[in-house]
């Protein structure tokens, strides 16, 4: 298929991974963060540890939104789910998130009206198809899909579509990444930065990560030979001493962002003073809310929700592993009491999570694979 | 110190993949309709235990009963597709091939169909004149006729128009058994062609996703590709299954688990049409799981593979036929992938699975 093919050579692969190799020291322990979920996905879809030399170790960064979403905030969706005059649209890789008590899809088979949608604009249109119903849409995500959110209220504002409201969970990369990088248990050397938000805040935000904390940063893209050349990228800069922020996406990032994207974000929403995040704890600025001017359309005032905390199940180990600090199969319920099928943590159900990656792609033992044929 | 500590994991895993498993969901949702691993386990831990008899466990696309020398081949399914019609057939056609081809995947010579509609209140019928006539076509191509049938009408709102439940009974091959069991290390896996096909279809032409593209159901019987196959593979022929919902990714996991022995796939080798990959990148999912509706999977003896290849390739609906991977002693009851890219990833059973009704 065009454009993708292109991005999975296996040619093109092979002579990346020994450029990779060529500037390893086979005496160093390079740890390196993919911050994004997505970039995680590809890592184990294509296998791409199998090119990298032992030496390399990818540790799974916070970039995945339904993982750090807490416990409290899924219960307070389902809430709103479970009255009867409203139709609850969300993705579909919140439907399975555990709450305390259930998640979406069991909520579904009891009688709730739950809609899996691919767009807000979605949760619009069925908005405009049932006056007398209300749609209330439950918004996650980084800057990625926090625009096309905004979009929608503002569309919704512009027909006078009073029907719809938004429960706002979106949140900012920079200060979890600030929050790890403050984080006295984690030794990271180089970071891979997040491609799809970048294509809305741009580069500059990652500046911060080589000047206050001398750590590396390439923006990549999501093809494995995006996630290859963005690993030779950083390695180069640690061979050579060099420590900046590099664009590999640049077919879509742009150094400054999208600036009609970030006009609409901040129309649309205003920074929460402080945001829970799983595994992570609160941090400060960390996510969005729905502004004064927009407030008409903001789901926690119109149904009230009383900002409940929920603990996490203490089994779980979610935030270590979202850290960096422990490897998805070093949690102490994975794959026994948490599974795909029976998720504890919200790092099980996402594809993007590492926990599901690495229990749907990336488990195997290495030395029983055979070659090739 | 830390590979131990991965290997323990791995093998509890395995463990836990060995036991039976237990339904405990105090509700059905959908996932549990999803060809997954929550289908699996409202088979294999509400139904299978409560029903437990020879001719079921093996859960194969057909049960074999034995009558005198002969064996009869019975098989059921149920069809609650929406849209009714779709680019590349009917919930009528696929009703009828459905049924067929799970007689025919398992060797068996269909004998006769019988056809179950529920009608909801307010259907035209035009509607339910089309879908008879193309289930008449249906039978006709697959040389079977419909021979008995019932028919049950429900209020508005109580159902998506039509359901169709359809039954087949044939009679056994004895020159063939089938089953995973006589699989071995080195035997090669076909594939009759592009997958997830009418999965894509269905996903498009319910218009949900406001995605254009020209992607039309293979719905089609499999009698034909069975006996090119039959003919050319003889003996060599191991096992045969009709991957359609949950897809080939699920029907080599039960392959894995019932032989053994380990799946390998090469992913160059995949058939996929370019438009369903296309769709099916823009929407997260993988065609492994998508479902088929006129395909093939079957495991054959090394030596006659490429003669079986060929037969496929010479048969009407199986020019795309390739060689899709090999059977191994290890990685033991798993399915691994060497990704075009190099690498190798594990393919489980799909979990959950957000996408809609489609068969």
């Amino acid at each position: 298929m065009k454009y993708v093919d292109e991005f999975r050579n296996a040619e093109i692969a092979r002579a990346v991974a020994a450029e990779i190799a060529a500037l390893t020291d086979p005496h160093r322990h390079y740890k390196i963060m993919e911050v994004c979920g997505g970039h995680t996905h590809t890592i184990y879809r294509h296998g791409i540890k199998d090119l990298l030399p032992d030496q390399i170790e990818l540790v799974h960064g916070p970039g995945c939104p339904v993982c750090v979403l807490p416990m409290g905030r899924v219960d307070e969706g389902i809430e709103i789910a479970e009255r009867p005059e409203v139709i609850f649209t969300c993705f579909g890789d919140m439907m399975r998130v555990p709450g305390s008590k259930g998640n979406l899809l069991e909520v579904k088979a009891q009688g709730a009206d739950i809609r899996m949608v691919y767009s807000p604009l979605d949760a619009l249109r069925i908005a405009r198809d049932n006056p007398d119903r209300e749609v209330v849409f439950y918004a996650i995500g980084f800057e990625t899909t926090a625009p096309s959110t905004a979009l929608t209220l503002q569309r919704a504002k512009k027909e006078g579509i009073e029907n719809i409201s938004v429960f706002c969970n979106h949140v900012t990369i920079v200060p979890p990444v600030r929050a790890l990088l403050d984080s006295p248990d984690l030794r990271l050397d180089a970071f891979i930065g997040p491609g799809h938000v970048s294509t809305v805040i741009g580069c500059r935000p990652y500046e911060f990560m080589p000047k206050d904390y001398g750590k590396p940063c390439v923006v990549a893209g999501f093809e494995p030979l995006d996630l290859l050349q963005s690993i030779l990228m950083l390695m180069r800069q640690l061979d050579e001493g060099r420590c900046e922020v590099e664009n590999q996406y640049g077919r879509v990032v742009l150094w400054e962002g999208n600036l009609q994207a970030l006009k609409s974000m901040a129309e649309v929403f205003e920074l929460r003073p402080y945001f829970e995040w799983r595994g992570l704890g609160f941090i400060a600025q960390s996510a969005l809310k729905i502004s004064p001017a927009y407030a008409a359309f903001d789901a926690e005032l119109r149904y009230s929700t009383p900002g409940v905390r929920v603990a996490d199940p203490k089994a779980c180990q979610c935030g270590e592993v979202l850290k960096g600090v422990l490897k998805p199969h070093e949690c102490r319920v994975f794959g026994t009491a948490c599974t795909p099928d029976h998720p504890l943590g919200a790092l099980m159900v996402s594809s993007e999570g590492a926990c599901a990656a690495y229990y749907n792609f990336g488990r195997k033992s290495f030395q029983k694979v055979g070659a090739r044929e | 110190m830390s590979d131990q500590r991965e290997q323990r994991v791995l093998d509890a895993l395995e463990q836990a993949r060995r036991r039976q498993p237990k339904f405990t969901a105090p509700r059905i949702d959908m996932s549990h309709g999803a060809g997954g691993k929550a289908t699996h386990k409202l088979i294999e831990g509400l139904l299978l235990p409560a029903l437990d008899n020879p001719a079921l466990a093996p859960l194969s696309d057909a049960a074999l009963l034995p009558f005198g020398d002969a064996q009869f081949a019975l098989t059921t399914d149920s069809f609650v597709v929406r849209p009714l019609v779709f680019p590349g057939g009917s919930i009528g056609e696929l009703a009828v091939n459905g049924t067929v081809n799970d007689l025919a995947v398992s060797g068996a010579t269909p004998l006769g169909l019988s056809v179950a509609l529920i009608i909801e209140e307010g259907l035209e019928t035009e509607v339910l004149t089309y879908q008879v006539e193309t289930m008449a076509s249906a039978a006709n191509q697959a040389a079977v006729s419909i021979v008995t049938g019932d028919t049950k009408v429900v209020e508005r709102d109580k159902g998506d128009g039509l359901y169709i439940i359809t039954t087949g009974v044939g009679v056994g091959d004895p020159e063939v058994s089938l089953s995973a069991a006589s699989v071995r290390p080195g035997d090669k896996i076909l594939c009759s062609g592009t997958l997830g096909d009418h999965g894509a279809a269905i996903l498009i032409a319910r218009g949900d996703l406001e995605l254009e593209a020209e992607v039309r159901s293979d719905t089609q019987p499999l009698t034909s590709l069975v006996k090119a196959l039959k003919d050319s593979a003889g003996p060599g022929l191991r096992f045969m299954r009709d991957p359609t919902r949950g897809g080939v990714g699920t029907v080599l996991n039960e392959l894995a688990r019932d032989s053994g022995f380990g799946v390998a796939l090469w992913e160059e080798k995949l058939p996929v049409q370019d438009v369903v990959h296309g769709a099916c990148e823009i929407l997260g999912i993988d065609p492994l799981y998508v479902a088929n509706e006129g395909k093939l999977l079957a495991v054959v003896a090394p030596e006659t593979a490429d003669s079986a290849l060929e037969a496929l390739r010479n048969s009407k609906g199986g020019e795309e036929a390739s060689i899709i991977g090999e059977v191994r002693e290890e990685p033991a009851r798993m399915v691994l992938m060497h990704t075009q890219f190099g690498g190798t990833r594990m393919i489980d059973m799909l979990v959950g699975d957000p996408l809609p009704r489609i068969c």
